[in-house]
């Protein structure tokens, strides 16, 4: 019980011999202070008589600690003896060395810098082909399930719509109509200086149907859905749920894997639609406050500068993005490892790796449009 | 004999449905308890409920001398670090490794050095059986029993006097369920320890249990001493015991 535990000592030192004498209990609660004791006076002693006789219990702390005082003593040829009459203290005295003799914890090797490296090198290496066979996996899995169209698991698709879509779409408005009504204020300004006011128009619509829009709805959508995937999948993984799958013959790519990807790549640009929307819709009530352009005036100078051009664009982008966030969000939960760690690890990295491929993806479409005059 | 543990007219209920309705037991110091019954009788709710993880709702909890439903922090505390928990999964935290697992206890509560510290994991390593270089394996890289020697030994850092095991021999395979038995005797030999355990483990409960209690139908059928226990007229104890095995 660990109701409180008390050791006291009464020592006496002559001519280089020092008894202890001790009474209570001697466990993990109070042998370091005897320890600290003991050693503090370890300098000028050749001989040491430790009285356990007041001792009334003793615990594996206080043995493993007697036990050890005897070899650190023994190396520097001070001798020890003790003094115990209780059968139950010597027991576990005796049970606790013939245990501890030469039985030790193996130092752990330290590696070097260039073996750290090497390994890090190597695991990116191995990871990055994964990545490949999962990807090949995928596509894999959309040509068997469009030549077995009956396959097709509409009914998780139309959940997943359901759960990281249509559920998103507040967070995405809000978020786009808020990014649209700060671009149009800081810009205003700007414009306002050179009275071009109505260029503000232009401004908006094609820096959001082009970049902004489809950006926004790809982070949004990666914060929510992407982390979410890689949870979900990563928890199966730690309850064995996903071999479970798989001995029954349900094949994850096609039950889980395929479902996610296929619902987010429909309604990417549908999210984007909605983004631009309400993104413009965000300027225009910044254009009518502070630039004193109409509604009207608004939207003929829309119809006339922006062509649809810019929305396909941008709209195009959708599918290619949801791509992107849905398999890394899933892969990254099929390299859950046993552990409770792993799942923060991965989601982490999901997150930051897919909003990564969204921005270098998007750089890439940016110079083939460009390259392609659209 | 002194009772370590007390359960008086305990009464649980989880919405509509009561676990247990005028639940008695003791255990004894130095026994080893066994708490039996058919699957959903509230076994392993009362193990909870004894160390705290679970409110009741009537009735009355006494471990080690406190009443665990009227107890303040400090004693609270103090009531943990005297027993330790095995869980039926071992629970071992999966960010560490088998030593900084054992370790934990030690560093938190005292005040030891890390010499000391690393003598006695290395003590509870082998007292549970396991080898020493498994020390620096992680929870996720060892096997289900290694798991439940790892826990147990994370159980006994602290030296406690009191153990208690949520079916410690299942999952495991018969010859090292009877090994754990062999361990968990061996234990309270050495250690003097006092176990209560939660078993459905026919052989495990004929070789190592002192007492046992019968949980049915919310309430103790029976208690007391192996034998007297087996020729009670009892539905459950006449099948469960009779099983051929």
């Amino acid at each position: 019980m660990a109701s409180e535990q008390k050791l006291s000592y009464k020592s006496s030192l002559n001519n280089a011999q020092l008894d202890v004498y001790l009474t209570g209990d001697l466990t993990l609660y109070t042998t370091s202070r005897l320890q600290k004791y003991i050693f503090s006076k370890l300098q000028n002693i050749s001989e040491l008589n430790i009285d356990l006789d007041g001792v009334t219990s003793i615990d594996t702390a206080g043995a493993i600690y007697i036990n050890c005082l005897k070899s650190t003593l023994l190396d520097k040829n001070i001798s020890i003896s003790l003094t115990c009459k209780d059968e139950k203290i010597l027991k576990t005295l005796n049970d606790i060395k013939s245990v501890v003799v030469n039985k030790k914890i193996p130092q752990q090797q330290k590696a070097s810098f260039l073996e750290n490296l090497g390994e890090d090198v190597y695991l990116r290496y191995k990871k990055f082909l994964e990545f490949l066979t999962f990807f090949g996996q995928i596509v894999y899995g959309f040509f068997y399930t469009f030549k077995h169209i009956a396959t097709l698991r509409y009914k998780e698709i139309l959940f997943e719509i359901n759960e990281n879509a249509i559920k998103a779409f507040a967070i995405v408005g809000v978020t786009s109509f808020l990014v649209g009504v700060v671009t149009a204020y800081q810009s205003a300004y700007q414009l306002k200086i050179y009275g071009a006011n109505i260029f503000i128009v232009d401004m908006l619509g094609i820096s959001m149907f082009r970049e902004l829009s489809p950006l926004l709805t790809a982070i949004v959508i990666a914060g929510r859905s992407g982390s979410a995937f890689t949870a979900q999948i990563g928890a199966m993984k730690i309850t064995e749920e996903l071999d479970a799958m798989r001995t029954m013959g349900f094949d994850p790519i096609a039950f889980l894997v395929l479902p996610r990807i296929i619902a987010l790549m429909i309604m990417m640009p549908l999210l984007i639609f909605l983004s631009d929307v309400t993104s413009i819709f965000g300027g225009m009530i910044v254009a009518k406050l502070d630039l004193g352009i109409s509604v009207s005036l608004f939207l003929d100078r829309f119809n006339e500068v922006i062509a649809a051009k810019h929305f396909f664009v941008g709209i195009s982008k959708g599918p290619f993005f949801a791509f992107l966030i849905a398999s890394i969000g899933v892969f990254r939960g099929m390299l859950v490892k046993d552990d409770t760690q792993s799942i923060g690890f991965n989601t982490t990295k999901s997150v930051v790796e897919s909003i990564f491929a969204v921005i270098v993806c998007d750089a890439v479409f940016s110079i083939i449009y460009t390259n392609l005059g659209i | 004999m002194k009772k370590i543990i007390e359960v008086k007219d305990l009464y649980t209920q989880f919405g509509d449905n009561v676990v247990h309705a005028g639940l008695n037991l003791h255990v004894n110091e130095g026994d080893i308890y066994g708490i039996l019954g058919p699957s959903g009788c509230g076994k392993s709710t009362v193990l909870r409920e004894m160390v705290m993880l679970q409110e009741f709702q009537k009735g009355k909890i006494e471990v080690l001398g406190y009443d665990v439903a009227n107890i303040s922090y400090d004693d609270a505390q103090k009531l943990r670090k005297s027993w330790g928990v095995l869980f039926q999964g071992g629970a071992l935290f999966s960010s560490l490794n088998l030593y900084e697992n054992i370790a934990l206890p030690l560093q938190e509560y005292t005040d030891l050095d890390q010499k000391l510290i690393s003598e006695i994991v290395s003590y509870k390593i082998d007292v549970v059986g396991l080898k020493q270089t498994d020390a620096f394996l992680y929870p996720s890289q060892i096997s289900g029993g290694m798991r439940k020697k790892a826990s147990l030994a994370r159980a006994l850092s602290l030296d406690p006097k009191l153990l208690f095991l949520d079916e410690p021999t299942s999952g495991l395979d018969p010859i090292s369920a009877r090994d754990f038995d062999r361990l968990i005797l061996k234990l309270r030999d050495m250690l003097g320890l006092s176990i209560v355990m939660v078993s459905h483990d026919l052989k495990s409960i004929y070789d190592t249990l002192d007492r046992l209690a019968v949980i049915d139908d919310k309430v103790v059928v029976a208690e007391g001493k192996m034998n007297d226990v087996i020729s009670m007229d009892i539905p459950f104890i006449q099948t469960f015991f009779k099983a051929d095995i």
